[in-house]
């Protein structure tokens, strides 16, 4: 029984795997669980089945798009589908994303912590989060079908279809209570929990991210949330504030509805660069360049990203000073991106580089990430914009930064993290060519989609013009290919999770302090609370062992 | 070592046993509030765009507001807003039953409210002007944005007030059975913070909708 | 709880029942001020009173009712931002209509 463990290693929880604790323990254990590990754990159970779920659909996009003319999915269909297929990615992977399953587990132990500021919300998050992700998936088999306005679900098509509209919405309502419970734990461990010594600049930089992220969590996502509400209330008891029919302005739902959802990109979005931010000192052993600038570069994004919402309704019947504001507003959000690029290719250079599976991944990260950005200037700019949105290149865009920035930074900390978390290796030269698959999958299938949209390829449309029919088939082949590295990423790190050999505390050689407690972490996370007094990446004590090692 | 940013665990209880550090829970409650300020903010920026869009017909509709009973309901919230304050100080300095009675009188404001809200409600439904009601559909578009927008919005609050009295209920409980204490008082004091913020909105909501004429 | 995580300014500091009972006459002449200028001064004039007087009312609450005053500086500084924010998705949402 778990008290006598307690009695015998004398302070119960700061020994033995946290996966132990209690021993025994099965389903239930896990799911009455308070601790911050298992709780990302839960939610990395379920976010890659559904991940797997929204793949499927992708895949079946794809398919359909194969060749001209209707393969296998009806006109009416496919909008059901590209309509699932982004609710399921953007609002039960995505959004929750980085820091539900790495931000939950390492947060506490980059602060030197014992679990956040309110385990038993963090629970209760992972339920409103499930609450949701059901509703969502109910709306597959319910009523009317899969709602089919695309997961923007705008006025006035969502207020008259008879598709699920509403249930689907109201899922995305609830899984936006789990994202503020998220944020509300995350910005109150970090103003209360920080191990002593640790000022705020001396925080790690996924921690700095998981800030920025949670504040923009809190503040901006009850905007949709009651944008959302208000879709119901006027399909269900015909408070009607969008239908035109009734005086109402669509483009005001557009307005409120991307009041959260261009901010919320930022919440992908800046933990994925914060795992970048780690990752790079580590494999080059040295700190990183412009901690400070990084930082508040995190900070600036969220800030700059809450006024340019506007850039996404250019098209929409906006006035005109309204369009030239919104798109100055946003050629100056890609300026604090850019500092960060530039400082971590500063940290690359002339640093000791050791190629690790978790440094390909980054790399890989900044090629995808800087395309994605590039592209959406391409975007921002009003007169080119009026002649891209809505064409096949901004489906490319958002590819190259939500999955190629947001997804790949998950899948460069998983990498990173994974003997931290199980204690154990994945094999690395599985994990090697999956990465180089991923790599050559994901351009093949998402740059033809750039070039489709400079061509005038619609967007959300289940057929397409013949001079269309070369870059669709490449981009369909593309993400076979790009499955096929996928699904070999994943069942390697559930191998070696499994039965991968064991992993040291540190066997990264990193700095920060998850790394200097066991691998797994006991329950408590250190046998010993930490004190800090150095900066986060601060390798001299390294350099010197290593030093000391070779003789030097 | 500084206490000040590790909480205390008691190592003889078992796993996690937290001892809530006030200092984390008033930081939680108050990032809770901004989200509620941003709910409403929302329907605030709803309101400001239709009544830039149609200054008089908003003038119009707001006539048949009942401006007695808006003015008595914010009197309502404002003195339960100074209740619940008392009751908050009365259980730091440990008076119990000062306590209970502050607390007890603001859940009675509050039911006054609802009862107020109630027949504000049901006069609108009995001269056809409710959602779903057809005479609301027949009004000038401005109009009937403005009484689709009252109803939301009162609606919306009334909703946050109900949840507010429930909550108190249960405090209410709390205290009687000494759970809450003058050195636990974490969750009347948050409770406090959120009937705050409803009484905020209120305030907010007056001039809009009854004071526009 | 008391712990040596309260510091001693949250301890002792209970605000007096007299200080609550002048905010709530403010907050009610307040009240009285803004109803006065609507009905006697409707149109422009009455909505400014009411444009002014609120945010005053609300500041009372703020600072005594919810001890904005009296607590770390950071809580008012994350007031302002949230409330800083709000005034932005309205200040650029009217940039689209007030121009159309």
């Amino acid at each position: 029984m778990a008290d006598s463990n307690a009695a015998a290693t004398g302070a119960y929880g700061t020994t033995g795997s946290y996966l132990n604790t209690p021993a025994g323990g099965g389903l239930k254990s896990w799911l009455t669980t308070v601790d911050h590990k298992k709780i990302g754990l839960m939610y990395g159970a379920a976010m890659f089945t559904f991940f797997l779920v929204g793949m499927s659909l992708g895949f079946l996009i794809r398919l359909e798009l194969l060749q001209p003319g209707t393969q296998f999915i009806s006109a009416r269909t496919y909008n059901s589908v590209f309509t699932l297929h982004g609710v399921i990615m953007i609002f039960l992977f995505i959004v929750p994303g980085i820091p539900a399953i790495l931000g939950n587990f390492i947060l506490p132990l980059q602060l030197g912590a014992d679990d956040v500021a309110m385990p038993r919300l963090n629970l209760m998050s992972w339920y409103v989060y499930m609450t949701g992700a059901v509703m969502a998936l109910a709306s597959l088999v319910t009523g009317g079908g899969v709602a089919d306005t695309g997961w923007t679900f705008y006025a006035p098509y969502s207020l008259n279809t008879n598709t699920n509209v509403t249930l689907a919405v109201l899922a995305a309502f609830v899984l936006g209570f789990s994202s503020i419970m998220t944020g509300m734990n995350f910005i109150t461990t970090i103003h209360r929990l920080r191990a002593p010594g640790m000022g705020f600049f001396r925080m790690p930089l996924f921690c700095w991210g998981l800030y920025a992220t949670s504040w923009i969590q809190v503040i901006a996502t009850p905007v949709v949330g009651i944008t959302l509400l208000l879709v119901v209330m006027e399909r269900t008891l015909g408070i009607g504030f969008f239908d035109p029919a009734r005086g109402g302005d669509p483009i005001l739902y557009q307005h409120l509805f991307w009041i959260y959802s261009h901010p919320v990109v930022y919440v992908m979005v800046l933990p994925a660069m914060g795992v970048i931010s780690e990752i790079l000192p580590a494999f080059s052993r040295r700190t990183i360049f412009g901690y400070k600038a990084i930082a508040i570069s995190s900070m600036a994004i969220a800030v700059v990203g809450y006024l340019v919402w506007g850039h996404h309704m250019f098209t929409a019947g906006m006035s005109d000073t309204a369009r030239w504001v919104f798109s100055l507003l946003t050629f100056f959000v890609a300026i604090p991106t850019g500092v960060k690029v530039f400082n971590w290719i500063a940290t690359l250079y002339k640093g000791s580089i050791e190629i690790r599976v978790p440094l390909l991944y980054a790399v890989g990260w900044i090629f995808l990430f800087s395309i994605g950005g590039l592209t959406g200037l391409a975007n921002g700019a009003l007169a080119t914009d009026i002649h891209l949105h809505d064409t096949a290149y901004i489906v490319g865009h958002f590819h190259y930064t939500m999955f190629g920035g947001a997804a790949i930074g998950m899948f460069a900390g998983l990498h990173y993290w994974w003997p931290k978390i199980w204690g154990r290796m994945y094999n690395e030269k599985v994990a090697t060519v999956a990465w180089g698959v991923i790599m050559v999958g994901f351009n093949m299938t998402y740059f033809p989609m750039l070039i489709l949209g400079l061509m005038g390829m619609p967007r959300r449309y289940q057929d397409y013009l013949p001079q269309f029919a070369n870059m669709n088939m490449l981009s369909s082949i593309g993400s076979w290919i790009l499955v096929t590295g996928l699904l070999t990423m994943l069942i390697n790190l559930l191998r070696g999770a499994r039965s991968g050999p064991p992993a040291g505390p540190n066997p990264w050689g990193a700095t920060t302090l998850e790394w200097q407690t066991t691998s797994p972490p006991p329950l408590l996370n250190f046998a010993t609370p930490p004190t800090v007094t150095t900066g986060p990446y601060d390798f001299t004590e390294i350099l010197r062992q290593n030093n000391v090692e070779e003789g030097k | 070592m500084s206490t000040e940013s590790a909480p205390a665990i008691d190592q003889a209880h078992g796993p996690l046993v937290h001892h809530a550090d006030p200092e984390s829970g008033k930081t939680g409650m108050w990032l809770f509030l901004f989200t509620e300020l941003l709910l409403f903010g929302g329907l605030f920026l709803i309101y400001g765009v239709y009544r830039s869009m149609d200054e008089p017909a908003f003038h119009h509709a707001a006539q048949e507001l009942n401006r007695f009973m808006g003015v008595t309901n914010t009197i309502v919230l404002l003195t339960s807003s100074l209740t619940m304050v008392m009751a908050v100080s009365a259980l730091q300095r440990n008076q119990v039953k000062r306590s209970l009675g502050f607390l007890t009188g603001t859940l009675l404001l509050s039911a006054t409210f609802l009862v107020i809200k109630f027949f504000e409600w049901s006069a609108k439904y009995h001269h056809g002007i409710f959602p779903g009601k057809e005479h609301l559909h027949e009004l000038p578009w401005g109009e009937g944005l403005f009484f689709n927008l009252y109803f939301m919005m009162t609606g919306l609050h009334g909703v946050h007030v109900i949840i507010g009295m429930i909550v108190m209920t249960v405090v209410l409980f709390k205290i009687r059975s000494g759970a809450l204490a003058a050195d636990n008082h974490g969750m009347l004091e948050y409770t406090g913070l959120y009937w705050h913020l409803v009484d905020l909105i209120w305030i907010f909501l007056l001039p809009l909708f009854y004071l526009t004429t | 709880m008391s712990n040596a995580n309260t510091t001693a300014a949250e301890k002792n500091h209970v605000l007096p029942d007299g200080l609550f009972i002048r905010v709530w006459i403010g907050l009610l002449i307040l009240t009285g001020i803004t109803v006065a200028g609507s009905v006697y001064f409707p149109g422009k004039i009455g909505i400014l009173v009411a444009m002014i007087v609120t945010p005053v009312k609300a500041t009372l609450i703020l600072m005594f009712f919810m001890h904005l005053r009296y607590e770390k500086k950071g809580f008012t500084i994350m007031f302002l931002v949230a409330v800083g924010i709000l005034a932005t998705f309205i200040g650029l949402t009217f940039f689209d209509y007030l121009f159309r």
